[in-house]
């Protein structure tokens, strides 16, 4: 059997195919050391959850243990494959100090106790804010990577039950531009591509989306199609060196903050050269003459000179995406995190409606999302939306959720748009938002700007409640931690970035007392004594299943249809693609084929947003648009960035992920492998910088804005000049002082960044904050610990390739 | 025929309502976002003001190209710092809003006398003109509505 050290070659050995062709079978799998497929006594059909790609896989199960898994051949994703952090992810569950009791503060500390005395507290809390003050007090912070069942309880509970508008979640962080894209430009969320398009497409534009290190699997995909016959052409938008990059025709690395002015140049030049499909546009589009006038005045000389990038290199872009005949986009979080997100990434969405490539095999968009489940949050309305891609500022929309609910219209908020995370921080911090319940997620080091967030948290009138599995840094913070079960451990479904289905099944039980959340939420809403308008339990289920069949309900002739979809269809299946009704039993794998968009007012999830301002539009300014199930052209004005280098902060400062961790590290942390393949934070240069100021890989350096100060390892990369970057996984959960830096200089990335965000998708601003870096002590000669494999790689060959060693040897079968 | 009459009443409108949302900036920049787009949208009347001190000159008007800032600045104060504790800034920001709104009504219905005047003596740049700053005026218009229908429920019901 092949075994490859999946540490030092993340996307496996190349499997070739060309246009059109199937792509090939690659089964990975690793199991504990010492054991074969033949000692597994059961295998669980499952899928992966440190990222979004949603590759179907089993779980190996063992005396009662998760002891490996294995990527399914069958599935419609991953055909097989799976990525590093897949491969060695799952053995944080087994790790030693998992949550195994509820925790309450008892004279400042965090004590045992049970989960009687620890939900009277969370559900006595609630019920005596909601006497004092009212459904304002409470809010709901989730996560990207609960199941489906458990944010359309959450959704339930805090809308149709405690009567809240301040329920999101992280992926506000992380997916909300994708979604607010999707809605302006076609009037409802809704991944129209699919992955299959990488089979076909002959050009692959990527913005701002470092694939191979955020869907390891997808990019294989797309190597295999490189190294095949008539490969695609990429197109990589991106201020770093990638390996995307360093595989793309043409590299464009703009100044940070104009993706803006990219996109306008892209889009006159397409214009200009007549690079439209009219009759397209006539047909399905309604706004162009908005975008003519917009890149009117953008010529791509005008575009290269603000983002600072070759005009030869803008033009041969715009060549490439204007000339294609299969042209298949995706963007992430270069666009979706950085300054005027929405308006960049609808721009995206544009190119596709002037060619018309929409719908077809290798036409697609994929507005990425990073979380496993962060589709299902949209979906199922936890995260700042009503269920079912429901509009909330149409009436007839929350009757019928009413309906489904059976409550009273006026129960369901609706009077503004459901409150965003980062508001909901600021009512914290304002002190009308006194009872903040945080699911699955750590906002003490992953929100923007961390002195503020740990105060906001750490307020003694602030009533923090953290469901996890780790005693994380928001966790230390909390006056009642509740242990959750994970993955394997529960039954649940979830949905990737190209809307594919998959059941994931519970294989082993829990550790101590630890509990699936959709229980802990079902025992809250008991505690609370929800009822719907007749007197009846609000939430009238008991379990997953349960819960996935009234989602499906509500879901029932809206766009996200799951009505056709049940646990048995889902079990032993290879995914399935939403819609899934009557009228399509087998799901869906492109939207809008026929060229209609759910943007009929009636329909539409959304009226849309001014792009500059984030005011949302009136259902008559919507109306007068006129576009009653055509796609919807918007542009916006390129604006400035809000803090630009200058004398005192120099650079630009950007962070972002390594392939080798999810988050804020306390699942990868904890799998050995992944550990130590990026064990501490780095910080990358330029050599034209490094060189100026005088630094060397390895120098331990201080890098600081206007809001913190953190220190890291120098790696020279061959990075854009002028910027840094900073991984933002690192936080102080295993240092001494655990919450925070206390006493020690920092280390997490969000100590720096700015509190700012999008104003259309709220989505806060990780890209674009001002920095300076110093020199605290030059290196011995060692290097920095940043991984080599990836857009890290070091520019000196002088630094020790990344390898996993003896242990993380994994099993390619090719079929 | 009186064009410079509103000219010069807009020239003064428009200064008017860049400093009040450079003030409301200040003053709420524990509300990040209030903060920055209210910046933003300052930057739309500096324009606007530039561009009528231009078409001024054509109407025997001298007006001065640029906002005076110095008002503003001397606003700079650790206030907003100091109230983001308290739970009155969400009142407060309700009556900036509420102001705002007003204010730039008015200059709203200044550039329509003035389009519609423009039409009528067929003074194409002039109209030209309103087209262009016009409807930025309606985005500032709807953004304080919208930010008041946001805000209000919390801040008065809690
Ligand atoms: S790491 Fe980035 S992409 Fe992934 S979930 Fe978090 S915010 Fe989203």
């Amino acid at each position: 059997m092949p075994y490859v050290d999946r540490i030092a070659e993340p996307w496996g050995t190349r499997t070739p195919y060309g246009p059109g062709e199937p792509w090939p079978v690659r089964v990975d799998s690793f199991l504990e050391s010492g054991l074969r497929a033949q000692d597994v006594e059961r295998w669980v059909q499952s899928a992966t959850i440190l990222h979004s790609n949603g590759d179907g896989l089993d779980i190996a199960v063992k005396d009662g243990r998760v002891v490996g898994v294995r990527g399914r051949a069958q599935d419609r994703v991953n055909h097989g494959r799976l990525g590093p952090k897949d491969l060695y992810g799952w053995q944080a569950a087994n790790a030693p100090d998992r949550l195994v009791r509820p925790l309450v503060r008892e004279n400042g500390r965090l004590v045992e106790t049970d989960w009687d005395t620890a939900m009277e507290r969370v559900a006595g809390r609630a019920r005596r804010l909601l006497d004092e003050q009212g459904p304002s007090a409470i809010g709901f912070y989730t996560t990207g990577q609960l199941f489906l069942e458990e944010y359309y309880t959450l959704a339930l509970i805090a809308h149709g039950g405690v009567g809240t508008n301040h329920l999101d979640g992280n992926t506000r962080l992380c997916t909300a531009t994708a979604a607010a894209a999707l809605k302006e430009s076609f009037g409802c969320d809704g991944q129209p591509g699919s992955y299959t398009d990488v089979d076909h497409a002959d050009v692959i534009a990527l913005y701002g989306h470092n694939v191979a290190e955020t869907q390891t699997v997808l990019w294989s995909r797309i190597l295999d199609r490189l190294a095949g016959p008539n490969p695609p052409a990429l197109v990589c938008v991106d201020p770093r060196e990638t390996p995307v990059s360093r595989a793309a025709a043409v590299h464009l690395a703009n100044r940070p903050g104009t993706n803006v002015a990219l996109m306008n140049g892209l889009l006159h030049e397409i214009l200009a050269n007549g690079w439209i499909d009219e009759r397209y546009v006539r047909d399905h589009v309604v706004g162009f003459e908005e975008l003519e006038k917009r890149v009117r005045d953008f010529p791509v000389e005008k575009a290269a000179r603000i983002c600072d990038v070759p005009v030869d290199a803008l033009r041969e872009a715009a060549r490439l995406i204007g000339t294609a005949r299969r042209l298949l986009s995706t963007v992430l979080q270069g666009f979706y995190q950085a300054h005027q997100a929405t308006a960049a990434a609808v721009q995206v969405n544009n190119v596709h409606l002037v060619r018309g490539m929409l719908g077809r095999p290798g036409c697609g968009v994929l507005q990425m999302n990073g979380q496993p489940t962060a589709q299902n949050t949209r979906e199922c309305g936890a995260d700042g939306d009503l269920p079912g891609f429901r509009n909330w500022s149409n009436d007839a929309h929350v009757r019928d959720l009413a309906r489904v609910w059976n409550v009273d219209p006026m129960d369901i908020p609706h009077y503004a748009p459901p409150t965003h995370a980062m508001q909901m921080l600021r009512y914290a911090e304002e002190g009308s938002i006194r009872f903040l319940y945080v699911t699955g997620t750590n906002p003490a080091v992953s929100l923007p700007e961390l002195v503020r967030i740990r105060s906001i948290l750490g307020q003694e009138r602030l009533f923090l409640v953290v469901q996890d599995i780790f005693l994380t840094e928001t966790a230390q913070l909390a006056d009642v931690v509740l242990p959750a079960a994970t993955w394997a451990e529960k039954t649940g479904t979830f949905t990737n970035a190209d809307r594919t289905v998959h059941l994931s099944e519970k294989a082993v039980e829990p550790p101590g007392e630890a509990r699936p959340d959709l229980d802990i939420f079902l025992d809250f809403a008991r505690r609370l004594d929800l009822r719907d308008k007749d007197g009846a339990p609000l939430v009238k289920w008991g379990d997953a299943e349960g819960a996935f069949e009234a989602w499906k309900e509500c879901s029932r002739g809206r766009p996200c249809d799951y009505s056709g979809l049940s646990y048995a269809r889902l079990r032993g299946s290879g995914g399935v693609q939403w819609p899934c009704d009557d009228e399509h039993p087998d799901g869906t794998e492109r939207l809008y084929a026929d060229g209609r968009f759910w943007s009929d007012p009636g329909h539409c999830e959304d009226y849309g947003r001014d792009l500059v301002t984030g005011a949302p539009l009136s259902d008559i300014e919507y109306k007068a648009l006129n576009p009653d199930g055509k796609a919807i052209i918007k542009a916006a004005e390129y604006v400035p960035p809000h803090e630009e280098p200058d004398g005192d902060f120099p650079f630009w400062l950007t962070t972002g992920r390594t392939i080798y961790h999810f988050h804020t590290r306390t699942k990868t942390a904890r799998a050995p492998q992944l550990q130590r393949a990026a064990p501490e934070p780095w910080v990358e240069m330029s050599p034209a910088d490094a060189a100026r100021l005088g630094f060397t890989e390895g120098d331990l350096l201080e890098v600081a804005t206007a809001r913190g100060a953190v220190r890291a390892r120098l790696r020279v990369t061959s990075m854009r000049d002028g910027v840094i970057f900073l991984p933002f996984h690192y936080g102080y959960w295993d240092r001494p002082d655990g919450a925070g830096p206390g006493e020690s200089p920092g280390r997490a990335a969000n100590e720096l960044t700015i509190t700012q965000w999008d104003p259309a998708s709220k989505q806060p601003v990780f890209k674009t904050a001002a920095a300076r870096v110093s020199l605290v002590t030059a290196s011995s000669g060692a290097p920095s610990q940043a991984p080599t494999t990836a857009a890290s790689r070091p520019v000196s060959a002088d630094v020790p390739a990344t390898a996993g060693g003896a242990d993380a040897q994994a099993e390619e079968v090719m079929r | 025929m009186k064009l410079d009459l509103v000219i010069r009443e807009l020239h003064r409108s428009e200064g008017e309502l860049a400093h009040l949302l450079l003030r409301m900036s200040e003053r709420h920049k524990g509300d990040h976002e209030t903060y920055h787009v209210a910046r933003d949208l300052a930057g739309w009347c500096h324009d606007h003001v530039r561009e009528l001190a231009e078409a001024g000159k054509e109407h025997g008007l001298d007006l001065d190209p640029s906002h005076d800032v110095s008002v503003a600045e001397r606003l700079r104060e650790k206030a907003a710092e100091r109230l983001g504790r308290r739970s009155e800034p969400g009142l407060l920001l309700l009556a900036d809003l509420r102001q705002l709104y007003l204010a730039a009504s008015e200059v709203s219905l200044d550039w329509e006398m003035l389009a519609q005047a423009a039409q009528a003596a067929k003074q194409r740049d002039l109209l030209a003109l309103t087209q262009r700053c016009h409807p930025q005026t309606l985005r500032q218009l709807r953004w304080a509505n919208a930010r008041l229908k946001e805000s209000a429920p919390q801040a008065l019901l809690s």
